[in-house]
Order: structure tokens, then C-alpha cells, then sequence
């Protein structure tokens, strides 16, 4: 061997030595980030250990171990059962809307939904298998947009969703003598609900009836013996209660989380002239269609004191007490009918209310500030009701209890009370803080969110529009008439049957009487009347 | 994917520990999307404004579109994380997680006059940490580290060799 070679050799391995040396230290360089990725892992897990821990302590504390929420099967019905035929009674705004609830919308609400892109989530609502086939209003225009609405293909269910003829009837008379109506939904103004659904029910028809139910305390009497007899499925028009969260709150109730709750106070405000009911101008301002020639007035007017016609009276009707009681008929009876569903409260023993017109000094009788207080002694308990039109102030709907309050609108959070007796332990342990809501359920997610963050607490301060099934937005309407519908199907009884709406209609025209005779009014049990 | 690098230690560890940081952040975003079966982009994308308000509201309106947005994205960021964290293809995760956030900050970007129902991470004008962590992962992008400090470094000398040797 040379001496050139030997060197050579030397250097060669001189570079082997260097290359693994250097491999080492590269792959230790290289798998640097391992023990970061561990160190990750860990802290994930330490972390949902914690939160599963604080949560589980909450849970045990409240005695939610074992709750369980009702699932809904939204959604995964296929539609059943035989056609169902509806007519519309009235086809104004509320009509529209349920319309919509039932799978129909005029062609240019759809040209509008699909410019706000919401057409396409309202298609995936679920298809009911009913079609429109009578529509029944007074105002040509009305009934035309009834027709068209009840024939635009553009719908849920497409192509395979029945199309019927669609005939419009003179009186509503004619509607319930026709036998290919199955049932009706009566969407006119108040006055004419009663007298319309006694005639519905007499003639065998299903009902879905707007609130109110009844102005008048012996047209109530009537129609509650006359579905009774009947035997129809009758719905009262509110949906609220179909939200998710309304189901939620309810096992909190049953679960008796609020401690005995004295007092449940129920609020709306509003501060626009469309929410007092001012509403004969369109968005331009311009007076909007209709007049002697094209609505039938003395139909309209019903069993109404005779007015002469004007386009006030006809859009504004809720202004005067002929045709409505105001904010009583149109709001609180949204919140009567979310308590009652809550609480069973019935009917109060009491009612008084006061208020005024403080602010809309136009030609109305009802009051635009109004307030009314509820006396149930039986159940150690009052419902407040407050309502204005001169702020949109929210103020919520809170159930206040000696443990704990609930506010409850499109969401429920519920708030240990700093000197509740049940909590006391939790909250000195530290385990429950009264400051800061202890349950919310976020109805995006449908499950307890006990561990509530600071995103988590904004959420649930704030209110959701619609509410959520398996994932999906849903309409309520559309789950309140959808229900109705399973229940003409199924034979059930819906949630808003004639017993809830004949509750609710006495509290209101108690309430009502009330405000206008300046007096406290009393329910008189034995003789079941209003003295 | 062979790059060289003529960083100092001190540049190099700086830019690995960067690196390891928004890792870390983007990595746990996807997993924390993982562990809460309700997690759903919805809410986000339902404040879009600006440019792409218009392609948010698309997802939104279209149920499969919106499921497979959030399979993407949870996946997305996992996988984006995981390359950035270990150093596996770690420039091209680096581009893409320049990419996916930037569509963040586009969504609802904080300019004037465009007010969100969302709480907001501190007070931001124009720029917010989404569009930092967006241009930080550019720089990550353009000064690469995983050849030293990652398991890309085993990759390229396996490759190396298989293609003929060390040069």
C-alpha cells in the first residue's frame, strides 16, 4: 500500500466517522419537535380531564347525571300517511308565513329568498305531503296571492310533492261545506277566530288557529265544547315552544333546578310604528292596496260593530278593541302560552292590569303601554306581564325561583341565586358561581354547556332566531304546523290543543276586561266564569 | 425539496421556535375541532363580510358544502399543524397555513365600519393576529428550518442517498 493510498484510506474513513456523527446529531435535530408534539398531546389531555372534571362537579351538584333531552326525529320521518287538503281562512302576512311553515311560498318571496340566499335551506325543510287547495279572504288581492302561492312548484318535496287545482271561495262558509278540505288554517283578524273555528269544528275540519283564540268569553265557552265534541285536532297558533331549548328548559323545571319559583315575570317591547300597528303605508311610504270595490268590507266587519270602510281600519285593525285586545291578544299571549307549557299554571284567580296610550297619540283604543299582574295563590305564584311600544329595550322572560333564575328566550341560562339554600355548599366551595351563569344550553349544540367560557356566556346572552334540530336551522312554525299535521296523521293531541287555548284565552280576556273596566277581575272556579 | 441553508444557530433555533408556536396553535385548533362533536363553522361564517361574504353564505346555505368545509378545515389544520410541529413537508404546510388563515382574516376582517356579534381577541384595526399568524407563516414559508430541525432532514438524505450517494 502506497503512502497515497493509506492516506486516502484514512480520509475515507475520517468521512465515514464524520458522516455518522453528523447522522446522529441529524436525526436528533430532526425528531426536535417530537417531544413538542408530546408535550401538546399531554396538555390536551390534562385539559379535557379538567373540563370533564369541572363539568362532571357542576352536573353531580345539579343531579343532571342522568338527563336526557328528547331527540327529535326531524327530519327523518318520510312524509306519511294520506294527502292532507288545507284551505286558508285569511291570507294576509301571518298566512304567508305559515305558508311557508308548510312548504309553500309565493313566487316573488321565493325570487327574494334566493337573492338573500335562504332559499336554499328553506327547500331542505322537511316535505308535510299537504297541499293548498282553497284559499278564502275577502281582498281579491289577498286570495290571488294565496293562488299563486299555493301553486308555485318551487318547493319542498320538487317535483314529487302533490299539485292539486286550487279553488278560492267567496265566504268561508263555502270552504267548510266543501268536503275535498280536510282541514283549515284560520289566519284573519281576531275577531272572526272564534265564530270561524266553531263552524270548522262543527264541520269536521282540523283547526290551526291564529291567536288569539277568542275575544269574547262566551264565543270561548262554545268553541272549547265544540271541538271537545268534535273530536278535530285543533293547534293555537304559537311556536315558540317548538324551540329545542323550550323542551330543555322544561326537564330544568321538571327537575325543579329553580327551587320553588314565586315569580315569573314576562316582557315585550317594541318601538317602531309597524310593532304598535301602524301598517296601511307600504316600505315607501305609499298606501297600500285595497278598497271598497276590492275587499268585501261587510264580510270583513263580521259580527263587528258596523264602521265605514277605511284602509286604517283594514290594516290597523289591532288599534281598536272591536276586532282584537292588543298587546294582550298579539304578545302576551305568546308568553302566557310559553309559561303555561312550562309550568301548567291554568287559569289565574286574578288579573289586574293598567296602562295606557303614552305614545302612538294616533286614533287607537289600545293601550302602548301595558302591564298586568296574574294571581295564582293555589300555586304561590305570580305572573307579571309588561309590555311597551315606545322602546325596544329586551327585558326577557325570567321564571325566578328561590334557588335559582332562568331567563328563557331563544336560549336558556340559568343563574344560581347568590342566597339560595340548595346551592349554599356549591357556592362556597367555589364549585358554582352565582355572578355568572351556571347552565346555558346553547341550542346550536344541544347539550348542557355547564363549563361556560366567555364566548360561550355571550352567546347564550344574546338570542338565536331559529332553532336547531340534528344540525339544521328550523323554522318553529314550521315544527308547530308540522305537529299539527303528524297529529291529524296520528290521532295524538298537539301542544297548543283546545285546553291550553282555552286557558289561555279566559287569562286574556281577564286581562283584557281588566284594563278596560279599571277593576281587578276574578275567575270564579265553581261556576267556571269571569266576575 | 433539497434547500440549504446559511442560517446562524441563533436565526435558526428563532425561526424553529416560531415555527413550533403557531405548530402548536394550529395543531390544537384541528384537534380542539376534533373533540367537540358540535363544533361547526357555521356561526363564523355566518358574520362573513367583505369578499367573501358571498362564498360563506354559499356554505352556509348548502348543508353537504358546510359538512365538508369543516371535515376540510379540522383535517386541514390538523395536518397542517402536525408538518409544521415535526417538520414534515413543512414549506408546503407553512404555504398552506398561510393560505387558510388568510381566508380567515378575509372573512371577517377588522375594518371600519364592519362590526361583528362575535367577541374579538383585543383591539384590531386592519390588522389582527389572524393576519400575523398568516404573514408568519409566510416568513416560515420563504425561511425554511425543517432540513435542520425536522424530520424533513431525514427525508432529504433518504432521498439523497437513493438518488446516488452524498455529493
Amino acid at each position: 500500500m502506497t503512502e497515497k493510498r493509506k492516506q486516502e484510506k484514512t480520509n475515507t474513513s475520517n468521512e465515514n466517522k464524520r458522516a455518522e456523527g453528523m447522522k446522529r446529531r441529524t436525526v436528533l435535530k430532526a425528531l426536535a419537535g417530537v417531544p413538542v408534539a408530546g408535550l401538546l398531546g399531554f396538555e390536551i389531555l390534562r385539559k379535557t380531564n379538567y373540563e370533564a372534571d369541572k363539568r362532571k362537579q357542576i352536573v353531580r351538584e345539579l343531579g343532571l347525571d342522568d338527563i336526557e333531552f328528547p331527540k327529535m326525529d326531524y327530519g327523518n320521518a318520510k312524509p306519511s300517511g294520506d294527502l292532507i287538503r288545507l284551505g286558508f281562512i285569511g291570507f294576509g302576512t301571518r298566512a304567508r308565513q305559515l305558508s311557508h311553515a308548510l312548504g309553500f311560498m309565493h313566487p316573488t318571496d321565493t325570487e327574494s329568498w334566493k337573492k338573500r340566499k335562504l332559499l336554499n335551506d328553506w327547500l331542505q325543510q322537511e316535505y308535510l305531503n299537504v297541499a293548498i287547495t282553497g284559499i278564502c279572504d275577502v281582498f281579491d288581492e289577498h286570495a290571488q296571492n294565496g293562488i299563486d302561492t299555493a301553486s308555485n312548484k318551487v318547493r319542498p318535496g320538487g317535483d314529487g310533492a302533490a299539485a292539486l287545482p286550487v279553488k278560492r271561495y267567496r265566504t268561508y262558509h263555502e270552504m267548510l261545506a266543501d268536503d275535498s278540505i280536510d282541514a283549515v288554517l284560520i289566519a284573519t283578524p281576531d275577531h272572526h277566530h272564534a265564530r270561524i273555528a266553531i263552524d270548522a269544528a262543527k264541520a269536521g275540519k282540523h283547526i290551526y288557529c291564529e291567536k288569539s283564540v277568542a275575544l269574547k268569553e262566551d264565543e270561548l265557552n262554545e268553541l272549547y265544547e265544540t271541538v271537545k265534541q268534535s273530536g278535530v285536532v285543533f293547534q293555537l297558533g304559537h311556536q315558540i315552544t317548538q324551540s329545542i331549548v323550550f323542551k330543555q328548559a322544561k326537564e330544568i323545571i321538571k327537575r325543579n333546578l329553580l327551587g320553588k319559583i314565586t315569580l315569573v315575570e314576562t316582557t315585550s317591547n317594541r318601538n317602531t310604528a309597524s310593532g304598535a300597528w301602524i301598517r296601511h303605508l307600504d316600505a315607501k311610504g305609499n298606501p297600500k292596496p285595497g278598497n271598497e270595490q276590492t275587499i268585501d268590507w261587510k264580510q270583513w266587519l263580521g259580527e263587528a260593530p258596523y264602521a265605514p270602510f277605511s284602509a286604517d281600519r283594514y290594516y290597523n285593525w289591532t288599534k281598536w278593541f272591536d276586532y282584537d285586545s292588543g298587546m294582550i291578544g298579539q304578545l302576551f299571549t305568546h308568553e302566557f302560552d310559553a309559561v303555561n307549557q312550562l309550568l301548567r299554571i291554568g287559569i289565574p284567580k286574578s288579573v289586574m292590569s293598567s296602562g295606557g296610550i303614552y305614545y302612538w297619540k294616533d286614533n287607537r283604543e289600545m293601550p302602548d303601554s301595558l302591564h298586568c299582574v296574574f294571581e295564582y295563590p293555589d300555586k304561590d305564584l305570580t305572573l307579571m306581564y309588561s309590555g311597551n311600544l315606545a322602546s325596544s329595550r329586551g327585558r326577557g322572560r325570567v321564571f325566578m325561583g328561590h334557588d335559582g333564575s332562568m331567563e328563557l328566550g331563544n336560549n336558556a341560562i340559568i343563574t344560581a341565586d347568590r342566597n339560595s339554600t340548595r346551592y349554599a355548599e356549591g357556592i362556597q366551595s367555589g364549585v358554582i358561581d352565582p355572578s355568572a351563569p351556571m347552565i346555558s344550553f346553547n341550542p346550536e349544540a344541544g347539550q348542557i354547556d355547564a363549563v361556560s367560557s366567555a364566548s360561550e356566556r355571550y352567546y347564550a346572552s344574546r338570542g338565536l332566531t331559529t332553532t336547531t334540530v340534528n344540525g339544521r336551522r328550523i323554522d318553529v312554525t314550521h315544527l308547530h304546523v308540522r305537529e299539527w299535521i303528524n297529529c291529524i296523521r296520528n290521532g295524538n293531541e298537539p301542544s297548543a290543543n283546545i285546553e291550553m287555548a282555552y286557558e289561555e284565552g279566559i287569562a286574556c280576556i281577564m286581562a283584557h276586561q281588566s284594563y278596560v273596566e279599571k277593576r281587578m277581575v276574578q275567575w270564579d272556579e265553581v261556576n267556571r266564569k269571569i266576575v | 425539496m433539497k434547500y440549504e441553508t446559511n442560517y446562524t444557530k441563533l436565526q435558526t433555533y428563532s425561526l424553529v421556535l416560531l415555527r413550533w408556536l403557531i405548530g402548536w396553535h394550529i395543531l390544537y385548533e384541528g384537534i380542539a375541532k376534533l373533540l367537540n362533536p358540535d363544533w361547526s363553522s357555521l356561526g363564523f361564517l355566518q358574520q362573513a363580510q367583505g369578499i367573501m361574504s358571498g362564498f360563506a353564505g354559499w356554505v352556509t346555505s348548502h348543508p353537504t358544502v358546510l359538512s365538508t368545509v369543516d371535515f376540510l378545515n379540522t383535517w386541514g389544520l390538523i395536518a397542517i399543524g402536525v408538518g409544521l410541529l415535526l417538520g414534515i413537508c413543512a414549506r408546503t404546510a407553512a404555504w398552506a397555513g398561510a393560505i387558510l388563515v388568510f381566508t380567515y382574516y378575509l372573512t371577517c376582517p377588522p375594518l371600519i365600519g364592519v362590526e361583528y356579534a362575535r367577541p374579538v381577541d383585543g383591539n384590531n384595526l386592519i390588522v389582527d393576529k389572524t393576519l400575523f399568524e398568516s404573514i408568519a407563516l409566510v416568513v416560515l414559508a420563504v425561511f425554511p428550518t425543517s432540513a435542520v430541525v425536522g424530520l424533513d432532514a431525514i427525508i432529504q438524505r433518504l432521498r439523497t442517498r437513493r438518488n446516488g450517494g452524498v455529493k
